[in-house]
């Protein structure tokens, strides 16, 4: 398998232009999707590529030409206005972002469908295809699409890189940041700029549709795996990139499966897996962990019991199980488990259903009773 | 009067929200080195003064000046320390990673901050007995802990003004003494804090000046003379009972 990938990533053109394509685009979106997903904006994308589509569809109307970087100006200019709306929006109303961008959203996907069905019905050429920009069309990219893309994702990312510490201050702290001189909203306006240029990257690949995921899935999975900001952001990055190539290996292994949706199938389980079992921040470790401090907790509390009674007349009576049941008002099978797991873990000694404390047992329980 | 030689001087200073004033007309002339809380009860417009001071909310009229001269030109002399309540703790950074921003404004454009940023960073959490939390992811530290995070981020500043948006909200005892030794510390080199502060219990041990505000300024000037019943009464209305049945706590925010 691997032979035949290197094989065909060398020899077979669109194979190429396809796995090159999901490389760029799922690096770029996951780079500043991570940053979107930080800043609490994850539904941004969501709105940017649906209200993209009536640029799209607009900017082939007025210039008749299917050129991807005409395409493509037309989508960053409608993404764009888009954003300006929902800045507006919630500037001037007592809406709130999440109703902003619903309604752009809605708005902007409304006009572009009735835009897209009209454009489908004129008698002139060349109107194919444009409706793959609903879901994407992987395979009808070609070597100047990837260019384009990658042009527009290696401009915004060396923007980012550049302003890599003020984008990271406006994400944590903006009223600290203007504070110390920084514009912070036209930072802001740039980054959210910069997303909609990474939106429209992946329009063609993708799709107006699923878009929204390849910017906020990479991120939310990174955030799992470390508590670092580089690291998360060059970590959803690869994500992006890695889940990217390998959804159009499979696509193009596997008849008739469609690139960009692979991609997102993949990336949702990478999250859900991130989600399950990223050490420390993952629901299966923290359940673990959880269950953990439960038996250690009621063991300590095992442990002063027996340590308050020791050496004293009630010692023989104190130390059994049923006394538990008195005392700690523990049913008889928890007080069985909890026995078991000092016992298992050396605070406690059982002989003959009597429970003594080992010298580990001791100085953990007078530990407690400092704490 | 000179006013030039006032850290911080507010004059007709008015905020409004539609048409709703927030702040009215408000004067205040804060000298040097001195320790001053702005009290007053909820809604007052304390947290909005102090935003306001900085830019960070617009003013519908006033004017304000830093050292004798208008805030943006002076914003390197002005520390800030917001609410701890106002970023995500949850952000994937650590405790000196914070501090390190406060120097932010200092490396300038593009720059990225260096060793030195962050051997001043380390200087300035030991400052506030955080050095060993260095590392620490900041959702793991406790709110006292963060608090003196954000202290340690203003005090690498190294600024003369220092304005701070209540600091001993929700803190621990600990944390509660150490804000005071640094409030008392920075005085004795010759800085001027200003601190929103809503616990009356503690202002007159804690503070050389307070002001009282309540929309309008009440008054303001040494604690010994804003402290009186009369003054509280102005900015806090029927709502000071418990002042004068002495030890019951006021009622938190």
């Amino acid at each position: 398998m691997l032979s035949s990938f290197i094989f065909d990533f060398f020899f077979d053109y669109t194979f190429r232009t396809v796995a090159l394509g999901s490389l760029v685009l799922g690096f770029v979106s996951g780079t500043l999707g991570a940053f979107a997903v930080l800043r609490q904006q994850s539904l941004l994308g969501d709105a940017v590529s649906h209200a993209a589509l009536p640029g799209l569809v607009l900017a082939f109307l007025i210039s008749g030409s299917r050129e991807p970087a005409v395409l493509l100006a037309g989508a960053i200019a409608a993404g764009g206005l888009g954003m300006l709306y929902v800045t507006m929006i919630t500037r001037h109303t007592f809406l709130k972002q999440d109703t902003a961008l619903g309604i752009v959203l809605a708005v902007f996907f409304g006009f572009g469908m009735v835009l897209l069905t009209y454009v489908q019905r004129l008698p002139t050429a060349g109107k194919a295809g444009l409706d793959a920009f609903l879901f994407g069309q992987a395979a009808t990219m070609l070597v100047q699409d990837v260019v384009v893309m990658a042009s527009l994702g290696a401009g915004a990312l060396g923007i980012l890189v550049m302003l890599w510490k003020e984008m990271k201050l406006i994400t944590f702290d903006p009223h600290f940041a203007s504070t110390m001189g920084f514009p912070t909203r036209t930072l802001d306006v740039l980054l959210i700029i910069l997303t909609v240029v990474a939106v429209v990257v992946g329009l063609q690949m993708v799709g107006v549709v699923l878009m929204s995921a390849m910017l906020v899935a990479p991120g939310a999975a990174a955030r799992q795996w470390t508590d670092r900001f580089n690291k998360m952001v060059l970590v959803s990055g690869l994500i992006g990139a890695g889940v990217g190539v390998t959804g159009s290996v499979i696509s193009s292994r596997v008849a008739r499966l469609p690139t960009g949706p692979t991609i997102v199938v993949i990336l949702s389980g990478v999250v859900m897996f991130s989600l399950l079992f990223a050490p420390g921040r993952g629901i299966h470790f923290r359940t673990r962990i959880r269950k953990k401090q439960r038996w250690q907790f009621a063991a300590e509390t095992l442990a002063v019991h027996l340590l308050n009674h020791e050496g004293s007349p009630e010692e023989a009576t104190e130390n059994s199980l049923t006394a538990l049941e008195r005392h700690l008002g523990w049913d008889l099978i928890f007080a069985q488990r909890v026995a078991r797991w000092a016992v298992v873990n050396n605070l406690v000694s059982q002989t003959d259903g009597s429970l003594r404390l080992t010298s580990l047992g001791r100085e953990t329980a007078k530990k407690v009773m400092v704490r | 009067m000179d006013t030039s030689r006032n850290a911080l001087e507010i004059m007709d200073l008015t905020v409004a929200y539609h048409n709703k004033p927030v702040l009215w007309d408000v004067d205040l002339s804060v000298p040097e080195g001195i320790l001053l809380a702005i009290v007053g009860p909820n809604g007052a417009g304390k947290s909005t003064l102090i935003k306001a001071v900085l830019g960070l909310v617009p003013a519908a009229a006033g004017q304000v000046l830093v050292y004798g001269k208008p805030y943006p030109e002076q914003r390197p002399l002005v520390a800030y320390v917001p609410q701890r309540g106002s970023v995500d703790w949850d952000f994937p950074t650590n405790a000196l990673d914070v501090v390190m921003m406060g120097l932010y404004g200092k490396v300038g454009w593009i720059r990225r901050p260096g060793k030195n940023e962050r051997k001043l960073a380390l200087d300035s959490l030991h400052k506030v007995s955080m050095a060993d939390f260095a590392d620490r992811q900041i959702s793991q530290l406790s709110g006292g802990q963060q608090q003196r995070v954000f202290l340690a981020r203003a005090l690498v500043q190294d600024a003369s003004l220092y304005l701070m948006d209540e600091p001993f909200a929700g803190v621990d005892a600990t944390t509660e003494r150490a804000i005071i030794d640094l409030l008392r510390e920075l005085r004795s080199a010759g800085k001027t804090v200003i601190v929103v502060h809503h616990d009356l219990q503690t202002v007159t041990q804690y503070f050389d000046w307070m002001m009282l505000l309540n929309v309008r300024r009440i008054t303001s000037g040494p604690v010994e003379q804003v402290f009186t019943e009369e003054n509280l009464h102005r900015a806090y209305g029927g709502k000071i009972a418990f002042l004068s049945s002495s030890s019951s706590p006021p009622a938190e925010e």
